[in-house]
Formats: structure tokens, sequence, C-alpha cells
């Protein structure tokens, strides 16, 4: 370890000392706005009643493969949400991003009409962290499909 | 035996003439690197499977971002010892530092913008992401003001160093804000310790991009060093000799 003269040491557990007091500001201040930092509620908090009831708020989860109805004109949708643990229906009407499709993850701002029914104004599609070719894609795939079967 | 070179690398007039020749150098390998990741990236590397081509954005918009962290960390190191040590050189790099990270915080914005329209079907989203990293730009933008606004340079430099250093707690906010609170942005494909969920062939253009961007840095930064510190001695003597080609 490198001698350090005491003013400069003084000065080095300053400067950690302001860091640290900072950064529990900061643990506080983040701690306290929880809530008001998670982008959207789960279908969980939703089936639990977390979620708010009478205002906009954004649900986010993942659709449940084969659950988009599109009864009507074709521009209202009907699909399930899931977090894997719970499931909440959701209506919209309107143009819905590229990403959209069964098994992808998605981001809806709407209300509850019922206890059961979500009504989006806006859908946000979330695209996950993997990147690969679609040959590596089909691959996996078939891979999964095989383990299915066997 | 470090400290010895240490101080000798700081000492204005070797680190001038150092430098000079150091950024032909790192210009030559930046040319070679962005090559490579460019015609990698958006030639060799294969289409994504949900994505198709409009995932090509992610060689120019990932390595900004990253670079936005990384001379974020740079600037609060050498503020450090410039506050510690006193160490002149220490001071220029920190606040020579700001601009360039502004510019690379506000590509990591955009190109996120323009990627996050066609994919997730919005510009912009309040998350835990985006605004951290939007903060990150206010805080490179103040620092440079702060700087501009202080007429004694030494002064100005303390103060930079100790408004980078309150900053520091941004950096992680920013890159755990994925993993802390559900956020429209996705979590980490390649800073994690999980091997990167992204195929090798769309990997090696991306690290050759994040190589060129670093060089690119350490040339913007050497140049701008350069720069100030001709100007913070201007009535020094070797710096007249530099002046008159000797």
């Amino acid at each position: 370890m490198i001698n350090l003269k005491p003013h400069r040491k003084n000065r080095l557990m300053l400067i950690f000392a302001m860091i640290l007091g900072v950064s529990v500001a900061a643990w506080f201040g983040l701690k306290a706005f929880n809530e008001n930092l998670m982008f959207f509620f789960s279908p969980s908090d939703v089936v639990e009643g977390k979620a708010p009831q009478d205002h906009l708020f954004r649900l986010g989860g993942m659709v449940v493969k084969g659950s988009v109805e599109r009864p009507g004109d074709g521009m209202t949708v009907y699909f399930v949400l899931t977090d894997m643990a719970k499931e909440v229906k959701v209506k919209y009407t309107g143009i819905l991003p590229d990403l959209f499709r069964e098994g992808q993850g998605i981001v809806a701002n709407g209300k509850l009409e019922q206890a059961d029914l979500f009504v989006a104004q806006e859908v946000l599609a979330k695209h996950d962290e993997n990147y690969m070719p679609p040959e590596v894609a089909g691959s996996l795939k078939t891979a999964e499909l095989k383990g299915a079967k066997q | 035996m470090i400290m010895k070179w240490l101080h000798k690398f700081s000492s204005p007039p070797y680190f001038y003439a150092l430098s000079g020749k150091l950024i032909k150098w790192l210009s030559v390998l930046l040319v070679a690197f962005l090559a490579a990741g460019l015609y990698g990236g958006l030639v060799l590397a294969p289409a994504d499977y949900q994505q198709g081509d409009s995932f090509r954005i992610i060689y120019v918009h990932v390595p900004a971002a990253w670079m936005s962290l990384f001379i974020y960390m740079v600037m609060a190191v050498s503020g450090t010892i410039a506050l510690v040590w006193r160490i002149k050189l220490a001071e220029i790099v920190s606040v020579c530092s700001p601009p360039i990270g502004a510019g690379f915080t506000f590509l990591a914005l955009v190109t996120g913008s323009i990627w996050g329209k066609p994919m997730w079907g919005t510009w912009w989203v309040w998350d835990a992401r985006l605004t951290s990293e939007l903060i990150l730009l206010f805080l490179y933008l103040g620092l440079i003001g702060l700087y501009t606004a202080i007429e004694d340079k030494r002064t100005a430099s303390r103060s930079v160093a100790i408004l980078a250093l309150v900053g520091v707690v941004n950096i992680p906010i920013i890159h755990y804000s994925v993993e802390w609170w559900n956020t429209l942005h996705q979590g980490p494909t390649v800073t994690k310790f999980d091997k990167p969920s992204i195929h090798i062939d769309m990997l090696i253009p991306l690290l050759n991009m994040a190589i060129a961007f670093k060089l690119y840095f350490a040339i913007a930064l050497l140049m701008r060093s350069r720069n100030e510190l001709l100007q913070r001695e201007q009535n020094g003597r070797w710096v007249e000799e530099v002046l008159e080609g000797k």
C-alpha cells in the first residue's frame, strides 16, 4: 500500500465519506419512491388487488399462447396476459407494435373495467435480451419440441 | 518504479510529447476496429430472429451507452486523484471528459429512441433505465456548465471533481435499473456474469465497435487535454519551445 501523507489521507477519507453519504441518501430516496419507479404492475398484483382500481396504470406480462382473439371488425383484440402465476384478460382497439405476438412480453397502459378485464389504450412490446439468427432460434425450437415429445 | 513512471508521465512537457505520438497510433487502431466492427455488424452478422435487420442499431446504441458510463468512471477516478494529490494532469483529464461523455450519452438516448419506436411502439417512456440515463446527460451538461462558470481554472476543476463524485451514485443505478425495477428496457445481454445471450457472430462485431468507441474516446480525450494543457501553461517555457517547433 502506498504511504499517504496525512492531509491527503484526510481528503481521501472525506471523498469516501461524501460518496457513502450520497449513496445512503439515494438509497432512502429510491426506497421511498419504489412504487413509482416500477414501470408496470404484474397480473398477480391485479388479481391480489394491489393495482389501482380507478385510474390508469400499466400492466406487464407475457401474451398467453393461443389466447389472441379478434372478434368483429378486426381492430379490437382480446388477449390474456400472464406472469406465469396469475392471468388477466386484456381488450385493446388499435394498431399493435411489430413485435406483438403470442409468447411475447408486452406492457399495456389502461384501466380495469371490471375486476377481470383490463382495457388498454396503448400497447408496447417488450423485447428480451436474446439476440440470435433465425436458424438458431428455429433449431432451439425444434430441440424444445423434441424434448417435449420424449 | 510505477510511481516514478507515473510522476514522469504526469509532467506536462513529457505528456505533451508522448500524447502527440500516441494519437497517431491510436487513430490507426481506431480506423481498423471501426472498419471491422461496422463491416461485421452491418454486413456479416446475421439478422435477428425477432427484430430482423432493425437490431443492427445495437452496434451504435450499446457501445455508446457503455461509453457514457465508462467515461463517467474515468472522470470520477481522475477527479479523485486531482482532489487528493492535486496533480494537474488528473484535473485536466477530469474536466476534458464531460463534453465527450455528454456526446455519447446523447447518442445512446437518440439511437435508443429510434430503436424503441419500431420495436416497443414508442419513442420514449419514463421507465427507470431511460430516466436514469437522461439524468446522466443532465449531469454531464451540469459539469460542463459548472466548469465554464468559474473563472479560476483550478478552483473550477476541483468543483467539477466534487460534483462528478456526487453524481457517481447514478452509475450503479443506471446499470442495475433493469434488475431492481420493472422496466420496458430489457435486462443486460453482455454485461452480466452468465454467458452473453447474444449469438457469437453478432457479439464479435459488437465488441469490435466497443473497442473502436473506447479508442475514439482516448483520442478525443488526449486532443482536448493537450489543448487545455497548452492554455493553462501558456506562460511556461516548455510551451514556448513547443510552439516554436523546437
